[in-house]
């Protein structure tokens, strides 16, 4: 369970994330919602402390985040980014050892754990183990990325947009790979995006922020029933707005095309 | 060729000496310093540009500057320390450039990357930061590397031996052969050492163990063995040899090898020569105990070390005068006056000297303005030529410094109209030059004298001896036909000397000069 409370950052006079409180109960899949600047990366950081806030606290299992030592908290929990930042000067295997490596697992368990963790993100080990991360495709790169995060087998996972740079194809599969293996593995995830669609496709819940404010949390369901505001209500609709705006183009109906102009 | 080839091995040791271990120094400072740049960001600004004020110095000035800073902090202040030290700081900016470079634009996303794995800090720096930013700093390191080899063929003149040693003697006494080996040879010194650390970078890249491995240990293996023998320099100088100084200049050259010859034979010590040194190097040197004895002029005494602006008078004043100052003051005996004078003197070519009906230096005042005048890289800013503008009131068209090598040439072709010549230069009458009678005694007297520092007198009593034989054994039309030899026939200075030392020994009556026999030495 990761609970944030009252959790602020600020960068001089400006507000990043204002006293935000969250619980997330194992095993749940949230998402933080919201366009660009509303502070939704600036918290997933501060829960694995690449951020350290400015107030409030994050408590994970029961333990205040800020009395252990980081650099042990980070290699309990998973991260994964939208950049990957696989190391070029180390090999496919070697980069989803790291984590393993400086717990000090013996050479054997972290030979088997890759083998065993390229197969889960459906990489051929053989072909690529030894290949350097730079000749892979995005799609490639973010599996391993995701490998890389999973290595040392932790509970809790932070991505971080993981597939806002991959092209829409290998993002959609990516997405239902990363729902099977939720389930499969039993994680804790903290995702965020500003991708409305994948976030209503993955989420348990979702929570949409806004300049650096909680404005609505809830399943799906119940935020497109029951949307807090207008600005929820409109950025639930986006989707659904851009789906007509394509049926316009292909069917050249011009009455939908009208209403999109009013909306405006 | 051969001759010259014979000096390769002391030359280049010294010059791969040098080299390595002034590349060790720069880079065990400035990998480190770097590092701490980039974690504290308000050094990086004064650090790098004190780094890069450094680098403006001229490499010789920044090597030169060395000796009187070392002689102040008592430190040995010729040799291999100021060479050594001036070429470590030289290969400080481009390392400490790199490396702040290279760790900078590290991906931001991978440091990202590193902590969200759990790297602590320094594991950040270890297994990220310094591999992704190794291929900049090796850049940078093999900038480094190629310089500091070329600069510290400019370690010469402090005393060090290097591959300068064949450029600067060959400059001046115009044996090109012996520039070309430099050159060469400086410059496959500096391909093989790149080769060397682009090779241990590659190995290191592509993971060849036992190739990086090989390296380090060739390497290693050198550097232990140029250690050993800079210990046994540094640490065991009981075996030094006769340590005789030469300034930069055919006839110092030539007086230096008369001189070591000349002690070896008549006292069976072996000795040695700090070539190409400095004007000023060569007396802090001696007073320094690093040179034992070199030759010296009294003008330049008069004016450089005891800071005399006047011009003093006739030569036995000034000689007895100069005696008197550098017994009292440094400890330093004249040990004999050779019997000639190397004055600066003022030549014309002879024909236009006919044509212009040019005699002495006061027939020049009412052309002056036409006239333009060559010196060396000193004379304009000597006193000689503050006398010479104050007793003749001359002014010139124009004033050009350049090398003492080039400047007759220069005045044969008529590139300048006068220069500042040197009396006892062969090449006055090789070129056609008419030297100006210096009518109103504007021009000190310049007698040569061999200097003994106190070190050496007290523990060579016998060289000391040997060298007061030389008094009164050379005149000026023999040191005149020596640097002809030498400046127009290319004939080695090794070989001058050894010539003239045995036509002195058969010869039983050398020509007494009447400034022969030296008083007494002062008691100290």
């Amino acid at each position: 369970m990761i609970e944030l409370r009252h959790l602020t950052k600020l960068y001089g006079d400006t507000v990043a994330v204002d006293d935000l409180s969250i619980q997330v109960p194992d095993g749940e899949f949230l998402v933080l919602l919201g366009g660009s600047g509303c502070g939704k990366t600036t918290t997933l950081k501060m829960v694995n402390r690449l951020i350290e806030p400015s107030g409030g606290s994050v408590w994970i299992d029961g333990r205040d985040s800020a009395e252990l030592v980081p650099f042990e908290l980070r290699r309990k929990i998973g991260y994964t980014f939208q950049q990957v930042g696989l190391f070029p000067h180390m090999t496919v295997a070697e980069n989803i050892a790291v984590t393993p490596t400086l717990l000090g697992w013996s050479p054997r368990k972290i030979q088997n754990r890759v083998s065993e963790l390229l197969e889960l993100v459906g990489l051929d080990s053989r072909e690529l183990r030894e290949r350097n991360p730079t000749q892979l495709s995005g799609g490639q790169q973010q599996r391993i990325g995701v490998a890389r995060a999973l290595a040392a087998k932790p509970r809790v996972m932070l991505l971080d947009e993981p597939f806002g740079a991959l092209d829409p194809l290998t993002r959609q599969r990516l997405q239902k790979f990363l729902a099977r293996l939720r389930h499969e593995l039993s994680l804790t995830i903290v995702f965020v995006t500003h991708d409305i669609a994948e976030a209503l496709k993955l989420a348990d819940r979702i929570a949409i922020m806004q300049k650096g404010t909680l404005r609505q949390i809830g399943t799906p369901a119940a935020l497109m029933l029951d949307p807090a505001d207008d600005y929820v209500r409109q950025l639930l609709d986006a989707p659904r707005q851009e789906a007509q705006l394509v049926e316009t183009l292909v069917t050249g109906n011009s009455s939908s095309s009208e209403n999109i102009e009013r909306d405006k | 060729m051969k001759e010259q080839l014979a000096l390769l091995p002391s030359y280049l040791t010294s010059h791969v000496q040098l080299t390595l271990l002034a590349l060790l120094c720069s880079t065990a400072v400035s990998l480190p310093l770097g590092l701490v740049v980039t974690r504290v960001k308000w050094l990086e600004r004064p650090v790098l540009a004190l780094a890069a004020i450094i680098q403006t110095v001229p490499s010789l000035a920044l090597l030169a500057i060395m000796v009187p800073l070392l002689a102040t902090f008592n430190f040995q202040s010729i040799g291999f320390l100021p060479a050594f030290i001036g070429l470590t700081l030289y290969g400080i900016l481009p390392i400490l450039r790199n490396t702040v470079t290279g760790i900078a634009n590290v991906d931001p996303a991978l440091l990202d990357a590193a902590k969200a794995v759990g790297m602590t800090p320094s594991q950040q720096l270890y297994r990220v930061e310094l591999p992704i930013a190794m291929p900049v700093i090796i850049a940078g390191l093999r900038t480094a590397t190629a310089w500091t080899v070329g600069v510290a063929t400019l370690s010469t003149p402090v005393g060090a031996t290097s591959l300068g040693n064949y450029i600067f003697s060959g400059l001046q006494t115009r044996n090109h052969t012996s520039v070309l080996i430099g050159c060469v040879a400086a410059a496959i010194l500096a391909l093989v050492l790149d080769g060397l650390v682009r090779g241990l970078e590659i190995s290191v890249r592509k993971r060849q163990l036992r190739q990086f491995f090989g390296l380090i240990a060739a390497l290693g293996t050198l550097y232990l063995y140029l250690g050993f023998n800079l210990a046994t320099t540094v640490f065991l100088p009981s075996i030094r040899p006769v340590t005789i100084g030469a300034k930069g200049f055919t006839e110092q050259y030539i007086l230096a090898e008369i001189l070591g010859q000349w002690i070896e034979n008549e006292t069976g010590r072996p000795s040695t020569q700090m070539q190409s040194l400095g004007s000023m190097v060569a007396f802090d040197a001696l007073v320094a105990g690093d040179v034992d004895a070199y030759v010296d002029y009294t003008g330049t005494l008069w004016s450089n070390v005891m800071g005399r602006p006047t011009v003093g008078g006739n030569r036995t004043n000034v000689l007895a005068e100069v005696r008197t100052f550098l017994a009292s003051q440094h400890g330093i005996q004249i040990a004999a006056t050779l019997g000639f004078e190397n004055a600066y003197a003022v030549a014309a070519r002879a024909p236009d000297a006919e044509t212009l009906g040019l005699t002495k230096i006061s027939d020049l005042i009412p052309l002056g303005n036409t006239l333009s005048m060559g010196g060396d890289f000193e004379f304009f800013s000597r006193p000689e030529w503050r006398s010479i503008q104050d007793i003749y009131g001359l002014t010139f068209q124009e004033q050009r410094t350049m090398d003492a090598a080039l400047m007759y040439q220069a005045a044969a072709s008529g590139a300048v109209d006068l220069i500042s010549a040197y009396t006892t230069d062969g090449r006055i009458s090789a070129y056609n030059l008419r030297v100006l009678e210096d009518d109103r005694f504007a021009i000190p007297p310049y007698d040569a004298v061999i200097l003994v520092s106190e070190q050496a007198m007290r523990r060579w009593p016998d060289v000391f001896e040997a060298i007061s034989a030389l008094n009164g054994t050379i005149d000026v039309e023999a040191m005149r036909e020596m640097n002809l030899a030498v400046d127009e026939e290319g004939i080695a200075p090794e070989r001058v000397a050894a010539s003239y030392l045995a036509k002195l020994r058969t010869s039983q009556s050398p020509d007494i000069t009447e400034l022969n026999k030296p008083p007494p030495s002062p008691a100290r």
